[in-house]
């Protein structure tokens, strides 16, 4: 009975030992990549060529996200503004909601879903096929070469996604609000021209975004990095990736908003 | 140097993100209001300012000229001192009333500034001679019941 109490503890303990290990090492692999981004950015054609593959191939479902996120947030926010006669703050309801929260968040949750998922399972690969020892056999640091221009990639490519996923569900909600229910055009567009601010609003909403493309594609790149090197450890990682990388963009909104809402 | 198809969508993307947040802080959010341009700072004392925030338009006849630059409290007139931030192209006189009300029932506060006839205008760090407070509606409510009773109570005591 003890023994079995004892060893459930030291299980918990293990695991949290090695969860702190796991955490300690992603930090340091963050300072390499720092470190090795001014000799990847002499060859710009490998961030670029990672742009499209993490930005410009993500654009698809993100728009059409934002469009219906926009759609369906008119809806719900016109069936209770009316009731308060105020269906005309359907614009700031919907601007507000998606540059301020949604935005950033459900462009961080589809990324990690969408390119976090690729980098995780190309990484591993090249990986386990030994590609990457490769490389440094030839003196060609893998981190310089493979790792820094996908960080690059995503810490760029994550704010263009969410301002253009505002702007698309805007315009989405105004499509419902503006030709379906027959919101006044010119009211939808000042109300929420009068309540939306570009310091408080659009420019936190765009530090947001870009403080979780670097958590994003910090975990994505990492769980690939650190996957043990077969066919199952890369499904493994590939699972954490969107595991971890989800809880990490709700709980650091989560910081980021009581700091922004605060101040 | 080679170019490349993917150059080209990455342009694209670039392009169409950079013209998103444009539109974000032109169409949607109010970058053009907000920046004012050169303004003079005037100063108004109030005994209550209900719940007049700072970035609150100050508007005259309708139109925003100006917005409220900070609220602070005088311990020596326990008044409220509202510094506002009026631009520059529009001069007011200086006996230029300075009134705070709501935008609706419920709305939002701002300041509402009634020009004077004064020939000398006002300059900057000046303070308005005449202010009016924030209208408390229970202030007003309980007033308004008290006036009624006693109302009633001077008819009863008249029969």
């Amino acid at each position: 009975m003890f023994s079995a109490l004892a060893g459930m503890f030291g299980g918990i303990g293990h695991r949290i030992i090695d969860r702190l290990w796991r955490f300690g090492s992603g930090l340091r692999f963050f300072a390499y990549i720092l470190i090795y981004s001014g000799e990847s950015f002499r060859r710009l054609h490998l961030t670029i060529r990672e742009i499209y593959f993490t930005g410009v191939l993500s654009l698809i479902i993100m728009l059409v996200s934002a469009f219906f996120v926009g759609m369906v947030l008119a809806l719900q926010g016109y069936n209770t503004l009316q009731r308060y006669g105020s269906s005309e703050a359907i614009g700031v309801l919907v601007a507000l909601s998606l540059v301020r929260e949604l935005g950033p968040v459900v462009t961080a949750l589809l990324f990690a879903g969408r390119a976090g998922t690729a980098i995780t399972a190309e990484i591993g690969l090249m990986k386990a096929t030994e590609q990457l020892s490769a490389m440094e056999m030839m003196a060609v640091s893998p981190i310089a070469r493979v790792v820094a221009p996908r960080f690059w990639a995503g810490v760029l490519s994550m704010p263009l996604l969410a301002a253009l996923f505002s702007m698309v569900g805007v315009l989405g909600g105004y499509m419902v609000a503006v030709p379906l229910i027959g919101v006044d055009s010119g009211a939808f567009w000042s109300q929420m021209q009068a309540s939306v601010d570009f310091k408080e609003d659009i420019l936190n909403g765009i530090i947001k975004s870009v403080v979780f493309g670097v958590a994003c594609t910090l975990i994505a790149l990492f769980e690939g990095f650190d996957a043990p090197p077969t066919a199952e450890g890369v499904s493994r990682a590939t699972t954490r990736t969107v595991v971890n990388s989800s809880l990490a963009v709700l709980g650091l909104d989560f910081v980021m908003t009581s700091f922004m809402i605060v101040a | 140097m080679e170019r490349t198809t993917i150059d080209l969508w990455v342009g694209v993307f670039a392009a169409a993100g950079a013209a998103a947040l444009f539109g974000l802080a032109l169409k949607v959010g109010n970058f053009n209001s907000a920046t004012l341009g050169e303004t003079y700072s005037v100063t108004g004392a109030f005994e209550n300012i209900g719940s007049l925030k700072p970035r609150a338009p100050v508007k005259s006849a309708g139109v925003v000229v100006g917005r409220v630059d900070n609220i602070k409290f005088d311990t020596n007139t326990y008044e409220a001192l509202v510094t506002v931030k009026v631009d520059k192209r529009y001069p007011f006189p200086k006996d230029t009333f300075a009134n705070i009300y709501t935008a609706g029932l419920l709305g939002e506060q701002y300041i509402g500034l009634e020009a004077g006839g004064d020939d000398k205008m006002l300059q900057d760090g000046d303070k308005f001679s005449k202010t009016q407070d924030a209208v408390v509606l229970e202030k007003m409510i309980s007033q308004f019941l008290y006036s009624k009773a006693s109302e009633t109570n001077d008819t009863k005591e008249a029969e």
